[in-house]
């Protein structure tokens, strides 16, 4: 009796186990920045992707009829330790902007245009990389570190 | 001064709390009951404190105390009082000092129940719920100070302390930064306490689990004893969840309600391993199974709980770097950690005692499939657990980040909701002990025909997605199992009293409140999976700019732009705000008016939809963009949320059903 309820058992924690790794290969997505992308390159095409890079401000274009928006990314570290040793993101966003040596990425959206999307924002995004080295972002997250934190409020005279 | 105040109400809130832990191990060790009663009332002693150090908060907040940087961070001149008020737990520090005063109300509240038969309990729930609090008060005091003020030095610098540093002036500004406008919302205002109190109430019956486990009577006196406060946990955390959800439909904009986020599932973690533990304590109750089982599951929740705090703790926005960068992160893990392992190494002692006195006897009995209930809600627990901390893991491992968006979520969740649902079909015509293929068929057909029924109708409607059907005859064989169960229960006692169906109905669930409360909350449940079916499978959604007068079509619904206005109002937001008509065959229906506000002092924008919500579909429309004055040209995007509103429904009469289960029985009461 007691066999048939291990069998049983077991069977479910097989199935618990098989949903996580199937689903784990069909929709997991790499988290990659610019130049990792670059360096795989077509090896990466097809894939769900997840790409961060800073928003170049001259390249955003947008379409408010067909709603297709197009921008370049920025090759920024992946890696917090690294972007705080390198002034934090702010500082990091501002540097890469500037820096016509770092690798960078067409990315194309269709969709309204974020309120956030500008010049120095970060932009995290979902989506694949085509045959011809474009990436197609099916999702879009964008931040802008803001440095009103630092500043000194404004103050009554006492 | 008044600032002073509050921080020492604190600091003596923490001297009391840690004298009642200590006091109540004093008395056990020398078992004097003496020093446990003193315990007692210092542990009643906090209540009062913490009430009165969050009205001086609340006092700073409402007059506009600015010089303390928590004041300044959440509240502002243009903010309504309700909203000041809700500032209280609009922060980190707020939220801590919130929880805390939370876990002293519990905590009291327990202190004051009648003793007489569970005295040994007592000092070790007095040293549990103790030393819960002490942690949070110790992170409020030490290191998320809701009191800190700023403070100019001469050198110009603004610094943030306690206490004046050496020559430096008060900074006081002339108004806050105010509450994250998202945060404005009266979703927003309940949901954050009801989740808390949620949270706070599972850390009653855990504080009963392990002083069962110390005093090492482990029968089911401790379950008995919290079987309410479990269940008032439960409800709480529920309501908490949907309002979440309500509030992310209403006021993020992006067409649904639910978006697998961090913070979301570390809501959800303490929840599916809570209704595993409530499920499964009644199988200990009636037949003394599962229990070791029962306290692994509620020394996870508690744990989860601490760990779903340190991640929501202020709602959605603020970012995790936050804790990274300050003591705290390391020192919440830190305190799970050594909770998580002091509590099973206490279960472990005492692993023999909490042996099962039956044995599972067959396969479709109700044991069992309460037991794969309980596989399934920690089967997915596991899920949500893995997606959150597989991107750590591989990152550490392999050096590549993976994250799982929600299309991983919901390949992964969604066979064991719908191996849950099928359980909530079967288990409530199975036979306790011993159940067969036969006895349970003879039990199930006459339910099961009538779901056959509704698959038949959702085929000639044309549905033809695996996942919707599979789902609808689900929903349909739990409702008719459901009504069929209470239906049973009716008829037999209208033939045995002569009572007719409504007073039939009511003793009968009088007289067993949990049961058929229960049956309630899947009626609710199975709604609400209604409204989830219809919003995952059958979501449309379409988008285009539009000119006064233009419309899109979506389904058979006709959405027309008739006109848009730009305006300031005096709480320092630009509105803008346009005029949709939505029309069916011809015929208008009704207004929206979608909407998004710019907050000038956050640099927010906000984006309202306008919905029109039937029983049968949601039009959900969303002002995109729109061009300045000029052309008058806007974006708009408009999904079709179909059944959704049952979500709302179901969790309506959830929430009933829960009050039912939990109201307390007089006759029972009072024999005990």
């Amino acid at each position: 009796m007691q066999r048939k309820f291990i069998i049983g058992i077991a069977l479910i924690i097989a199935a618990i186990v098989y949903l996580i790794v199937s689903s784990s290969q069909a929709s997991a997505q790499y988290f990659l920045t610019v130049e990792e992308l670059q360096q795989k390159g077509q090896q990466m095409a097809g894939r769900e992707l997840r790409i961060s890079g800073a928003v170049l401000g001259e390249t955003i274009q947008f379409d408010s009829a067909t709603l297709d928006l197009s921008f370049d990314v920025v090759h920024i570290p992946g890696d917090n330790k690294e972007i705080e040793a390198q002034g934090g993101l702010a500082e990091v966003l501002h540097q890469a902007v500037i820096d016509p040596t770092l690798p960078r990425l067409h990315v194309v959206y269709n969709g309204p245009m974020p309120d956030l999307l500008k010049n120095e924002a970060q932009a995290i995004m979902t989506g694949t990389l085509d045959d011809a080295g474009v990436f197609h972002a099916s999702e879009l997250l964008l931040k802008c570190p803001t440095r009103y934190d630092e500043a000194v409020p404004e103050q009554t005279g006492n | 001064m008044t600032v002073d105040l509050g921080f020492g109400l604190l600091i003596l809130a923490l001297i009391v709390t840690s004298y009642a832990a200590v006091a109540a191990i004093v008395g056990v060790s020398r078992n004097d009951n003496r020093w446990v009663n003193s315990a007692r009332l210092a542990s009643l002693i906090t209540f009062p404190l913490l009430t009165l150090a969050v009205v001086v908060l609340l006092y700073l907040i409402t007059t506009g105390h600015y010089e303390v940087s928590y004041v300044y961070a959440v509240s502002s001149n243009a903010m309504p009082l309700y909203l000041k008020l809700t500032a209280l737990w609009g922060g980190q520090a707020g939220s801590l000092v919130f929880w805390s005063w939370l876990m002293a109300a519990f905590s009291s509240a327990v202190m004051l129940r009648k003793w007489d038969r569970d005295r040994e309990f007592l000092p070790w729930v007095i040293v549990v719920t103790m030393i819960t609090l002490i942690f949070f008060l110790g992170m409020v005091i030490f290191f998320e100070n809701p009191f800190v003020r700023f403070w100019g030095t001469p050198m110009g610098a603004r610094i943030e302390a306690m206490f004046p540093p050496v020559g430096s002036e008060l900074l006081v500004p002339n108004d806050g930064r105010g509450l994250n406008p998202l945060l404005r919302h009266p979703g927003m205002i309940i949901h954050p306490p009801m989740l808390y109190l949620g949270f706070v109430s599972f850390v009653i019956p855990f504080a009963f689990a392990l002083a069962a486990l110390i005093t090492g009577r482990t029968d089911d006196r401790w379950i008995r004893i919290t079987r309410r406060w479990t269940l008032v946990a439960w409800l709480f955390l529920t309501i908490g969840l949907v309002l979440g959800m309500r509030w992310a439909y209403d006021v993020l904009g992006w067409g649904g309600y639910w978006g697998w986020d961090p913070v979301e599932i570390a809501a959800l973690m303490p929840w599916l391993t809570g209704t595993a533990f409530l499920h499964s304590v009644m199988i200990q109750e009636k037949r003394g199974m599962f229990k070791q089982w029962n306290m692994l599951l509620i020394i996870l929740t508690y744990d989860l709980v601490i760990y779903g705090t340190f991640l929501t703790r202020s709602g959605v926005l603020s970012s995790v770097h936050a804790f990274a960068q300050s003591a705290i992160g390391p020192l919440f893990f830190a305190f799970i950690a050594l909770t998580f392992v002091v509590s099973i190494w206490l279960m472990l002692l005492r692993w023999k005692s909490l042996r099962s006195e039956g044995q599972l006897q067959s396969l479709l009995s109700r044991e069992t499939l309460f037991l794969i209930n309980n596989l399934l809600f920690l089967g997915l627990f596991i899920e949500c657990f893995w997606g959150v901390n597989f991107p750590l893991l591989s990152e550490l491992v392999t050096g590549q980040k993976v994250t799982f968006g929600p299309e991983w979520y919901i390949r992964a969740t969604g066979p064991l909701w719908g191996g849950l649902l099928l359980l909530m079909g079967i288990a409530p015509i199975s036979a306790w002990q011993i159940s067969t293929i036969k006895t349970l068929g003879r039990a199930f057909w006459k339910p099961f025909i009538p779901s056959l029924a509704a698959v038949g109708v959702v085929l000639a409607l044309g549905i033809r997605q695996p996942g919707a059907i599979i789902g609808f005859w689900l929903v349909a064989l739990v409702a008719s199992v459901t009504i069929y169960e209470y239906w049973r229960g009716i008829r037999a006692r209208s033939h045995s009293t002569g009572e007719n169906v409504f007073q039939a109905i009511w003793r009968l669930t009088e007289k067993n409140r949990r049961r058929y409360g229960g049956y309630i909350i899947h009626l609710g449940i199975i709604f609400m999976a209604l409204g989830v079916i219809g919003i995952e499978v059958f979501q449309q959604q379409t988008q285009g700019a539009l000119t006064p007068g233009q419309q899109l079509e979506l389904a058979d619904y006709t959405v027309t732009y008739k006109s848009l206005a730009e305006w300031d109002t005096a709480d320092g937001k630009n509105v803008a705000r346009a005029v949709m008509e939505v029309s069916r065959d011809g015929k208008v229906l009704q207004e929206l008016y979608p909407r998004r506000d710019y907050y000038y002092d956050s640099q927010q924008p906000m984006t309202i939809p306008g919905v029109r919500s039937t029983i049968e579909d949601d039009i959900y429309v969303i002002l995109v963009d729109w061009e300045p004055i000029s052309t008058r040209q806007a974006t708009f995007k408009v999904f079709r949320n179909p059944l959704v509103s049952w979500l709302w429904f179901g969790s309506i009469i959830l929430i009933l059903g829960s009050i039912i289960a939990v109201w307390p029985t007089p006759e029972r009461e009072s024999a005990r």
